[in-house]
Order: structure tokens, then sequence, then C-alpha cells
């Protein structure tokens, strides 16, 4: 495993080829910035949370995004296809007795697109190793106490293919509007350390 | 072409190459079961390593129990594996 990611070799030889870059004109620091913020428009859990209010409220979406997320997508707006290459996207539904839990233990791949820049835990080595050994405690630590009963499954995430979770309705929430439930929905939600 | 089908049992190859590759050391060697095939994409420890025209294979998802990773725990982890990562596991366990 890698550690940190700002403290990697790799980390070091993009900085310098940035600055090799900038110093022979290439290319200038703005233009660097500008690329970051287009890769990062829109790239927000509100998309994600908009994903699953449109699950919860529309039962033959959740069934088209279940088994075939990237065909769904375009129903809400969204697509997989924002980076260099069209990501896979699975999406894994919680239920009473099964949740799941995601974690990238090569690096840290992850949906940016419909979650956000990712938290800087999922990126720690403690997460990356533990949470495939012992995610109930890992989720316990987390405030997340599952039922002694509950299959949990962790996703190991792959650059070409990335995960996200779609959390359980929560009780009592019938007739909110799609808005008032994906305002109810975290990030950490989506990648399976929060109920919702 | 091995084409796995779901459900089906497979070994993760025992290797440890030099270079790329998207191989979790904690899966080598183990015996998992097939959930789904992906698609199929570029082999990624070929193009990391700037192959001109890498294999394209189908990826697995594969799914290990954790007693079986570690010797405890009730839960199971998800791997997604290129085809050249993983072979059939015979009936007798082989």
């Amino acid at each position: 495993m890698s550690g940190e990611h700002t403290s990697t070799p790799v980390a070091a030889r993009v900085r310098r080829l940035e600055a090799r870059l900038t110093e022979a004109g290439v290319v200038t620091e703005e233009q660097l910035d500008a690329a970051l913020a287009a890769m990062l428009k829109g790239a927000s859990p509100v998309n994600g949370a908009r994903i699953v209010a449109r699950a919860w409220t529309d039962p033959g979406f959740r069934e088209r995004l279940l088994a075939d997320a990237n065909a769904a997508l375009p129903e809400v707006g969204l697509s997989m296809a924002g980076g260099i290459q069209e990501q896979r996207l699975k999406v894994v539904e919680n239920t009473a007795t099964t949740h799941h839990v995601l974690v990238c233990t090569l690096c840290s791949c992850y949906p940016i697109g419909l979650l956000g820049p990712s938290p800087s835990w999922y990126k720690s080595e403690a997460y990356r190793s533990r949470v495939v050994r012992e995610p109930r405690a890992v989720l316990a630590e987390f405030g997340l106490e599952l039922p002694g009963d509950t299959t949990i499954t962790v996703w190991d995430s792959s650059a070409e293919s990335r995960y996200m979770v779609l959390p359980r309705r929560p009780e009592g929430t019938e007739g909110r509007s799609e808005a008032e439930l994906a305002a109810l929905v975290t990030r950490e939600g989506l990648i399976g350390t929060a109920a919702v | 072409m091995a084409d796995f089908r779901a459900g089906e049992r497979v070994r993760v190859r025992a290797v440890d190459p030099e270079g790329h590759t998207r191989v979790p050391r904690y899966v080598r060697g183990q015996v998992g079961r097939i959930v789904e095939c992906q698609g199929r994409w570029a082999l990624a420890d070929e193009c990391a390593a700037g192959i001109a025209e890498p294999r394209v294979e189908p990826v697995y998802t594969v799914a290990f129990a954790a007693g079986d990773l570690w010797g405890e725990g009730g839960h199971e982890v998800t791997v997604d594996l290129w085809e050249s990562y993983i072979e059939r596991v015979r009936e007798d366990g082989a």
C-alpha cells in the first residue's frame, strides 16, 4: 500500500512535472487550475443523493439502476463519462439484512463525480487495511452499530469500476418529495459508513 | 478464453509480479466465487508497463469469505480481477 498520497513518490513526480511544464511555458498555473476545476465541476455527493432519492421513489428506476447503473444514470441527467474514460458504476443496495461498504485497498478509487472528492479517511492506510478485515468494528467506530445477523459485504474498488451504496430509506419518510429525501442522504451513507 | 460464470469457484494466481498489478496481496492464492463479469478492459499491468497493445480481458467481480482471507469474520470482500489473475478450481479442490 502506498500510504498518504501527498507524500508518495508519484505525487512528488507530478509536482515536478507540473513545474517543468510551467517553466517551459507549455502550460500555465491558471490552465492547470482550470483543468482541475473542470474535472471537479459538479462533482458532489448531491448527485449521489439525487440518484438515491429517485431510486426510493421510483421502483422502475431502482431496478434499472441496480441492473445497469451506467444505462440508468442519464434518466437523472448524470453519467460516468466525465473522466478520461467512462467508468463502470455498480450500485449495491442495503436491505434489512445486508449492508455494503466501499474501500479501495490499492489506492483510493472512488466515484468522485457522484460523491465529490473523497474524505481524507477514505484514503488513509488505517481505513483501507482495516475495513476489509474487521468491517463491523470499523463501522461501529463510525457510529454505525449493525445487528449481529446483518450480512456485510466490503467492495474493494479499482480504477475502471466504481461503486456506490444505495442506503435504506428511513422509516417515516412516506409522502416526502424527492428533493426532501435527497437532503437526508449523506456522503457517508453512499460509502456505507453511515446508515443513510 | 476461460469465460467464468457466476457462482463458479476460482483461485487467484499466487503471483508476485514486478511492477504494477491490480491483484491485492491479500487475495493471492485464495479461492473465491465469481459474482459477475463487468465487461472487458485492457490489462492494467500491461498498460502500466507501457505495452502498446495491452491484452483486453474480461474483468470479474470475485467474492471472498473473510474466514478464508483472515481466518475469522463472517463478512465477504469482493475484488475486481482480470481473467489472467484467476484460474478455475477443479471439483476436487485442486
